[in-house]
């Protein structure tokens, strides 16, 4: 038994999280619900909306083209929507058929696995708009300064962040059979709202009122801004303060959501 | 060194309303194959939440190799199979037991993982299209892959068809010669009579006897006397016998006795038909049927 106590306590972290994240990526990638309507759908609707309209102005007179807007709409609602989707169905699924029960009796640490979820997340994000990128520089002729396509990239993905805990919340909060409807049911109408397929002004006045305090709204100004598309007066240092105060906001949601599945049923 | 491999110290564990553990003891040293015996609700899967971590007891204390058992120093030393858990469908074989690995400082090579659980046919299947029995043994295959110090098995053969359990055994049975702790509940008096060297026996919440299969036969001192009758035999016709337990099944009849003669000797003049006689020493089953319903009773 020398062996056993030459050995060391636990097993390094850092194979552990490069494991777990790819089996976390591969799991989203195999099924086809998920991995074509993330990575998909963005370009679809590109293809549907933007397409025939991507060489005119946003508005008469507008420098910039409704392709660029659109495309900096899409690269938000992609990955965002990963998020939700990518955490909340996947996570109340595995709920669903009580992985949870397995994983917890083994030495995986807990914020190994969240780690793991959300890079993995980041990955199919990333994935979606590196592929309505290539769609709309190819098929719809947008061109953007190398500058300005590293700039919207980045932004959408740092924009991505809160809802990694949203959708974490809600995979806690949602049964399984529920969690899509309860996903879509939220999702959809607030990049509606946001102003995401249609510019903000052409949209009910009580939406405009509404959308400010909205989070896809305020990461719709960090990417519209990216590619000059934005379409409010304020700051940008108060979008990211926004997005910011959401990330703490949906994380802490996250957390107390966790916190309850958790002590019902491992008390 | 050598601390228990699990321990309970006064533990009770209650779920609302339910007291599924009551004030129960035990130690488990290393090297030990234990076999937890009890009918369904009886509190062995508490238990050995208990022993695991994934349950905090309401008083009490429990130890896995001497630390909390949340503590991952502790659990990267056992390999558990649970009832009803779920694994990922979308992943294979290969690719699951992979990440299981990871999670353990010494493992075992994927191949012999795989090999131990029987499953080298299926190792590149995605785990959604195995069979109940295969998915079975690839939990047995995620527990072992991390050549774990201990093992915990909630109801491990559950599903598994003939030649997978005859495999499944031996390799647990090659497990206990190689010092490895083997906890176990099961239904299946036989595989605890095969495997384990000592038998917990649970009923209400309570241990109710602690001891190898042959002392726990032995507690029973009596005889199982089975017969089948040409009638359906009436309840009445055993009233006031000295019976430890009576099994009534269409024709056929199975008691337990202290004194088989003075029974077999008032059926006979109750006129009951016997056909097909018995009788024998009790064997584990009914020595642990006579046990709880004598619980139950007290």
């Amino acid at each position: 038994m020398s062996t056993v106590t030459a050995r060391s306590a636990t097993a390094p972290v850092l194979p552990m999280l490069a494991r777990q994240s790819y089996a976390e990526f591969v799991k989203l990638f195999r099924v086809p619900a998920f991995s074509v309507t993330s990575i998909v759908l963005p370009t679809m609707f590109y293809a549907f909306i933007g397409l025939g309209q991507a060489k005119e102005p946003l508005f008469p007179g507008s420098a910039v083209t409704f392709g660029e807007y659109f495309l900096a709409s899409m690269a938000l609602y992609g990955v965002a929507n990963v998020m939700v989707l990518g955490f909340g169905i996947s996570l109340a699924n595995e709920r669903g058929q009580k992985q949870d029960l397995l994983m917890k009796s083994t030495p995986l640490p807990a914020p190994v696995f969240f780690t793991a979820k959300a890079l993995s997340a980041l990955a199919i994000a990333l994935i979606s708009i590196v592929v309505l990128g290539l769609f709309a520089a190819v098929a719809a002729g947008v061109q953007l300064d190398a500058s300005q396509w590293l700039t919207l990239g980045a932004r959408a993905m740092l924009c991505s962040i809160p809802f990694i805990g949203l959708g974490f919340a809600l995979g806690y909060l949602a049964g399984p059979n529920s969690a899509p409807a309860v996903t879509n049911l939220i999702y959809l109408p607030t990049a509606f709202a946001s102003g995401l397929f249609f510019p903000l002004r052409l949209l009910p006045q009580f939406l405009q009122n509404l959308a400010p305090y909205l989070p896809l709204y305020r990461g719709a100004q960090l990417v519209w801004d990216s590619v000059g598309a934005r379409t409010e007066g304020g700051s940008i240092a108060s979008d990211w303060l926004y997005m910011g105060a959401y990330t703490v906001v949906f994380f802490l949601l996250a957390l107390w959501a966790y916190r309850r599945d958790q002590g019902k049923k491992f008390n | 060194m050598s601390a228990p491999a699990a321990e309970l110290v006064n533990t009770s564990k209650r779920y609302g309303e339910v007291q599924a553990v009551r004030d129960v003891s035990f130690v488990i040293e290393p090297g030990e194959v234990v076999a937890m015996l009890g009918p369904n609700g009886a509190g062995k899967t508490t238990s050995i939440s208990l022993m695991l971590g994934t349950r905090k007891p309401t008083s009490g204390t429990v130890r896995l190799f001497g630390m909390d058992p949340k503590d991952l120093k502790a659990r990267s030393r056992i390999g558990v199979m649970l009832q009803e858990s779920g694994v990922p469908g979308m992943l294979r074989v290969a690719e699951i037991v992979e990440l299981f690995r990871s999670y353990y400082p010494a493992p075992l090579a994927t191949a012999e993982a795989i090999r131990m659980a029987g499953l080298e046919e299926k190792a590149k299947s995605l785990v959604k299209d195995l069979s109940g029995g295969q998915r079975q043994r690839l939990y047995f295959a995620l527990a072992v892959c991390g050549d774990p110090d201990a093992l915990f098995l909630d109801e491990p053969t559950v599903g598994m068809d003939v030649e997978g359990r005859r495999r499944f055994l031996e390799e647990i049975g090659a497990l206990a010669t190689k010092g490895r702790t083997v906890v176990l509940t099961t239904h299946y008096l036989e595989e605890a009579d095969q495997l384990a060297r000592r038998v917990i026996v649970i009923d209400h919440g309570r241990v109710i006897a602690d001891s190898t299969p042959a002392a726990i036969k032995a507690r029973v001192a009596g005889k199982r006397v089975t017969f089948s009758t040409g009638t359906r035999p009436d309840e009445s016709q055993f009233a006031g016998l000295p019976l430890n337990s009576k099994q009534i099944e269409d024709h056929r009849v199975r008691l337990l006795t202290n004194e088989p003669e003075q029974v077999l000797r008032e059926l006979f003049r109750r006129g009951v038909e016997i056909q097909n006689l018995e009788v024998a020493g009790a064997d584990l089953e009914e020595a642990f049927v006579a046990m709880t319903h004598q619980q139950t009773q007290t």
